[in-house]
């Protein structure tokens, strides 16, 4: 295997996840978004520990992991209170604060 | 070395489509199930990469915790189940172009930079990537070298926990 291989299929998946921020209307669509973009950070680490043969890799995407676990929990709770208080989970319509 | 290529490529093209199932679906529970496959796929890549702790920690958080959280999400926030209620914005067009130009970037740098770097999974080498993805030869590695970035995280997720139930509370 190449290193390549994977490195090319993170970027797309990346890419997809970048493609899902920007043209997403709800909020938890942003979220599943997000996750994928952070997903495909991890194939990169895991593919670089196995190229390097070095463990610190696998520990980061360990990190990632957590991190992008606790980001859901208040993701989620934000889009929750933007449906509370708009009854409305579209990221479009927050325009409070345009003036 | 064929036969995990051929696993590679059937795993990559499920996951792609996946993906794109997740950022095209018109139907918020679709989208949850395709980010499923998304995320059991890369399980499956980090297996075929001998991460087999991390792999685990995949199925488990991710594909245990994250996604069940997420299905919470649309439920409470009472998704549009119909079809007519558009979940996209009009910027479409030019989030394809960014995306795609990114996507260009992104892969010509990765191939000139690391278009002839092998993996190295047989042999001896084979039985060292083993080793360095086994749950003991991390936790070494976790509790030697990052042990402070291990306590960082483990605070991070405790006030994230704790900031989303006070966030999510009703008064």
């Amino acid at each position: 295997m190449i290193l390549a291989q994977f490195l090319v299929l993170a970027a797309v998946l990346f890419c997809i996840g970048v493609y899902g921020v920007l043209a997403r209307r709800n909020g938890v669509l942003v979220l599943m978004s997000v996750e994928l973009m952070l997903n495909a950070v991890n194939i990169n680490l895991i593919a670089f520990s196995a190229y390097l043969r070095e463990t610190s890799g696998q520990v980061f995407a360990l990190f990632v992991i957590t991190i992008a676990a606790a980001e859901v929990g208040v993701g989620l709770a934000i889009v929750l209170l933007i449906y509370r208080n708009i009854s409305s989970p579209d990221l479009d319509q927050l325009d409070q604060m345009s003036g | 070395m064929i036969a995990q290529n051929v696993v590679f490529w059937i795993l990559a093209v499920a996951m792609v489509l996946a993906a794109i199932g997740v950022v095209r679906s018109n139907n918020l529970v679709h989208a949850a199930l395709y980010l499923v496959v998304v995320l059991a796929g890369s399980a499956a890549q980090f297996i075929l990469l001998a991460a087999e702790f991390v792999a685990w920690v995949q199925v488990l958080i991710y594909i245990g915790a994250v996604i069940i959280l997420f299905l919470f999400g649309i439920m409470l926030t009472r998704a549009p189940m119909r079809e007519d209620l558009a979940l996209d914005n009009d910027q479409r067009l030019a989030a394809a172009v960014v995306s795609l130009f990114l996507l260009g970037v992104l892969s010509t740098l990765l191939i000139q930079a690391f278009g002839d770097s092998k993996i190295d999974i047989t042999g001896p080498q084979g039985s060292e990537l083993v080793n360095n993805g086994r749950a003991g030869t991390l936790a070494e590695s976790i509790f030697s070298t990052y042990v402070l970035p291990f306590e960082l995280v483990s605070i991070l997720l405790l006030a994230s926990l704790i900031g989303a139930v006070v966030l999510a509370r009703r008064d």
